[in-house]
């Protein structure tokens, strides 16, 4: 594989038909061809419904492969964690299929697997989501399953144990992966005290001290009704699709979810400060620089996009050309902006050769400052084009297709959303890209991790006098022995 | 746009010059209603799996074949070449790989970093792939664009070596380098699987070397190897394009058979021949790495993809390590809690694949004890048949898993070309499916006897470094 899509990018639409005449002549190589006509992208309408207890109902029809994919969203994620107990909205998803209703956990994996299903229950930062993806000949099973780990999970203590063992054992192996440690240092780095500044798994001592009762409250106060929304996207009917998930969810009743409220707004950050971890004999270096940014709300929205997508959010961007098409340094540099309910990070990392470490920082400060600057015509046309007209790639998958409609619930986005992305991606001006890039990228004002050997990176990191530098160790960072929940 | 079933109906295979235009639209036999039989049970219906397609070669050589999906205004191209590290030379491994970086720097008609620009300009997105058997490159981009991917495909299939300087050559080694530093040095065990493939195939044989090459033959390969290996396999002749998407046959028929029409045939070449790898007795071997926990490792040499037994194990591995009642999660991981996770597969290839189980011990375990029951288990599927429950979840999760595979247009593209090169055709679907439906406990237990043996497999422990008393010691090891 070579990398070349970078993550944390998003996308956009447009269709066509070609202007096609004549056959099989050689062709004309002096020029590429152009595109023909784009024709905007219409979605399968997406159904708005409600269930009999007013739960919202998304239902999206698409007659493809015999499967559907099926959702339900829970708003209130990581970030509303209680202080005391990071990891807890995680591990209650995780919990869930480990016993509900009258069936255990090898009991619920034993219809799954026979149903052809897959289970996935995770917490976001945002939300906690329980889905089932299942061919639609055993969607009525399915459905029945997925409202029994949703309302009836039974958290037996035995199985508690299970994976507070299984978590506890994976942040020990947080240790040997330096992109573990780098997001773990990164977030404390740049967000403190602040819910942002955890990770949404918890920490060694939260998975030490949580019991089965915090699981049982957390699990009566934001699995309610009142917090849900259900999205269906498949090989369905609506009429019986809302049928089938009126009788698993529309007796569903429970006092109004307790409140929940975004994490506040993180102070941004001041000056320049350098986290060094040590990985000795590390032959690489993560580098993570960064700062806070505006959450998934911000107005800025669309013009941050493209001006990430010519910073660090394409193969072409200027951070993956300069670090790994020019100098070779790495095998992929590239930036991005976290978007959640409150204010995410802005990121721009890569890992490079030990060697190269203060190098490449150089670069990525360079690079830093030039998005500041005006952005060329030719390379914002292209990267408008870019984030714009891949839009329909985002769509190809049932499950593709449901995430995107749980953001559209999550984040309150209109309902002509989808329809309209293109177009304000293709309205952005060079004037407002310059805008935010100047307000959010500021390489005055952020932090820097960087995981490697530390005997032979910092002096070359030091030589740079980039700000003041903090050695840490591995097991500092991770937080391994740690007796607070909440340090 | 209309919204067309991709899926249903109507195969037309045309290996004649001539469209055979002979699609039938067939309702598709999608049952919406919930069976009334046991939940899963043999009794749920299973849609037929039609891709319809379009097939043709050209003077070149060129295979091609062309698959409409109107759901999304999207194509997919996708260029197979019929070569992968297999190919290579000792002294030169990762030149295949290698070349999945060259060839997007840049031909005849594209100039250097602009065969990415131009992509992105028009919402495209480009990667490639490199195994032992094959590498793949390819495009998603909108449909309006289909005919820049023919432009850059064609153009760097028949017009690369003109303009291939060695400067770029060198600048791309130096980023593999540093995918091999991220993706193998610097990653947690991440030198196991070239360790356990230097240990099944024995030198001399096509797989024994890393598809990524070592450090050594990526400095040491010239210009004129680089080049010479280009010529050799990178011609029409020796390779395969698929376009899945929103598009119409004819007109992306006419457009394909333009822009591939000046590219040389070049030279066929030879079959590769190789003598099957043989096990002839148990190796064991311990790695010593930068990791907190030790695991263990367990590989045999089985059938090639598509060939008899194949499917048996791709069922074996379910049975063995799918979900929590699987045997070795259930032991392991569930009730003895003695390991972190465990996985089984069978790693399908074309000269003869590899079975391999992987267990991480938790603290305090040593990978003898791991193995102790890992034993105990493929004796036991030896001994005696998984229960048709068993089988049932596996094939119910295999036959999801393929749908799956089928959703996305990329993934529809890479099916087609890996069924027409390993099976003989592009519609292999159906087949594919059924020969892993037709299979009972027998097949499952039969297959563990004759392809798991006890005294022909690789047995590697990956330790803690300065933690070699962690490594396995065999059935005859000691219980500390």
């Amino acid at each position: 594989m070579s990398l070349r899509s970078l993550p944390g990018i998003l996308a956009a639409i447009v269709l066509f038909a070609f202007s096609l005449e004549g056959a099989a002549a050689p062709p004309d190589r002096s020029k590429p061809p152009q595109p023909g006509p784009a024709v905007p992208l219409r979605l399968p309408e997406t159904s708005r419904l409600k269930l009999s207890n007013g739960i919202p109902v998304f239902l999206v029809e698409r007659h493809k492969v015999p499967l559907a994919q099926v959702l339900v969203v829970l708003r209130g994620g990581a970030s509303a964690d209680p202080a005391s107990r990071p990891g807890l909205a995680s591990l209650t998803a995780d919990l869930l299929d480990r016993g509900a209703g009258t069936r255990s956990a090898l009991e619920i994996s034993d219809l799954a697997d026979t149903l052809g299903a897959s289970v996935t229950a995770g917490a976001g930062w945002d939300t906690s989501s329980v889905g089932i993806n299942v061919p639609v000949a055993r969607l009525s099973e399915a459905i029945a399953l997925l409202s029994d780990l949703v309302r009836n999970p039974t958290f037996p203590g035995e199985e508690l144990e299970r994976v507070r063992q299984e978590r506890l054992t994976e942040m020990v192996q947080w240790k040997d992966d330096p992109a573990e440690i780098a997001v773990t240092a990164f977030a404390r780095a740049v967000y403190g005290a602040h819910p942002y500044g955890r990770r949404p798994e918890g920490n060694p001592a939260s998975m030490r001290s949580v019991t089965r009762e915090d699981v049982r409250r957390y699990h009566a106060a934001r699995y309610t009704p009142g917090a849900a929304a259900i999205v269906a996207v498949g090989d369905l009917r609506a009429t019986e699709m809302l049928a089938l998930l009126d009788r698993a969810f529309g007796s569903w009743s429970a006092g109004a979810p307790s409140p929940v409220s975004a994490p506040p707004a993180a102070p941004q950050i001041s000056g320049r400060r350098i986290i060094l971890v040590d990985k000795p004999d590390a032959p690489q270096s993560q580098i993570w620089i960064g700062r806070v940014g505006p959450p998934r709300s911000t107005p800025d929205y669309f013009a941050l996009m493209v001006a990430n997508t010519i910073l660090g959010g394409s193969f072409t961007s200027r951070l993956n050309h300069n670090l790994r098409e020019t100098k070779g340094y790495s095998y992929g540099a590239f930036s991005q902006f976290d978007y959640r309910i409150s204010t995410g990070p802005f990121l721009a990392s890569a890992a490079v050769q030990t060697d190269k470490t203060g190098p490449s920082l150089t670069e990525f400060f360079k690079e830093l400052e030039a998005i500041r600057e005006d952005v060329p015509a030719d390379e914002l046309a292209r990267a408008r084009n870019y984030t714009a007209l891949r839009y329909p790639a985002g769509f190809e998958t049932d499950a593709q297709v449901a995430g995107r409609v749980r953001d559209q619930f999550v984040y309150g986005l209109p309902d002509d959303y989808f329809n309209t992305y293109v177009s304000r991606i293709q309205a952005v001006t060079a004037a407002e890209v310059r805008r935010v890039t100047s307000q959010w990228i500021d390489p005055k004002n952020c932090a820097i991790v960087i995981v490697g050997d530390r005997r032979k990176i910092e002096p070359q990191v030091a030589a740079l006098h980039l700000g003041p530098l903090t050695v840490r160790s591995i097991d500092e960072v991770l937080d391994v022995k740690g007796k607070s929940p909440n340090p | 746009m209309t919204l067309s079933p991709a899926l249903f109906l109507s195969v037309f295979a045309a290996a004649a010059p001539a469209l055979a235009q002979t699609a039938v639209p067939l309702p598709a036999p999608l049952p919406n209603a919930s069976p009334s039989g046991p939940p899963g049970g043999p009794a749920a219906a299973c849609p037929r799996i039609d891709v319809p397609y379009t097939q043709f070669q050209l003077a070149n050589g060129l295979n091609v074949i062309l698959h409409e999906d109107h759901t999304v205004p999207l194509v997919a191209v996708d260029v197979w070449f019929r070569v992968g590290s297999a190919r290579e030379k000792p002294g030169r491994t990762g030149l295949a790989h290698l070349f999945e970086h060259i060839l997007f720097e840049g031909s005849s008609h594209v100039k250097p970093g602009e065969f990415d620009k131009l992509l992105e300009g028009v919402g495209g997105d480009t990667d490639g792939s490199t195994n032992n058997d094959r590498t793949n490159y390819y495009e998603v981009l909108p449909a309006n664009a289909l005919e820049l991917a023919l432009f850059l495909e064609s153009d760097r299939m028949g017009f690369l070596l003109d303009v291939l300087s060695p400067a770029r050559v060198d600048q791309q080694r130096d980023v593999v380098k540093n995918e091999r530093r991220q993706r193998i040095e610097n990653q947690p065990y991440g030198s196991a699987s070239i360790r356990i493939e230097e240990e099944v195939f024995p030198a001399g044989h096509p797989y024994h070397s890393p598809v990524i090459g070592s450090m050594e033959d990526l400095t040491a390969a010239t210009h004129d190897d680089v080049a010479a290996f280009f010529r050799s396999f990178y011609s029409p002749v020796n390779a395969s394009l698929v376009v899945s998407g929103d598009f119409q046959t004819e007109e992306a028929r006419r457009r394909v058979e333009s822009w591939f029409s000046d590219v040389a045939a070049g030279p066929r070449p030879p079959v590769l021949a190789a003598a099957p790898a043989v096990l002839a007795a148990e190796k064991r071997v311990t790695l010593e790495d930068r990791v907190q926990l030790p695991r263990l490792y367990m590989a045999w040499i089985t059938p090639a993809q598509f060939h008899p037994g194949d499917e048996a194990l791709d069922l074996l591995s379910s049975v063995l390590a799918s979900g929590k009642n699987s045997r070795l999660y259930k032991r392991l991981v569930y009730d003895l809690q003695i390991a972190q996770d465990v996985s089984a597969v069978q790693d399908s290839r074309a000269l003869g694949s590899m079975f391999l189980i992987a267990v991480t011990a938790r603290e305090g375990h040593t990978l003898t004890e791991i193995e102790r029951i890992v034993q105990e288990e493929l004796d036991r599927v030896k001994r005696e048949p998984p229960s048709a429950r068993e089988l049932e979840r596996a094939v119910n999760q295999y036959e999801a898993g393929f749908y799956r595979a089928l959703e996305r247009n990329r993934d529809k593209a890479d099916l087609l070309n890996a069924y027409d090169m390993e099976a003989g055709r592009p519609d292999y679907f159906n087949e594919d499916l059924a020969r892993h439906r037709a299979l009972d406990g027998r097949d499952v237990q039969s297959i563990a006897r004759r392809q798991l043996p006890d005294d022909a497999r690789v047995v590697l422990s990956v330790v803690p470094t300065g933690k070699t008393p962690l490594a396995a010691t065999g059935a005859k090891g000691g219980s500390r």
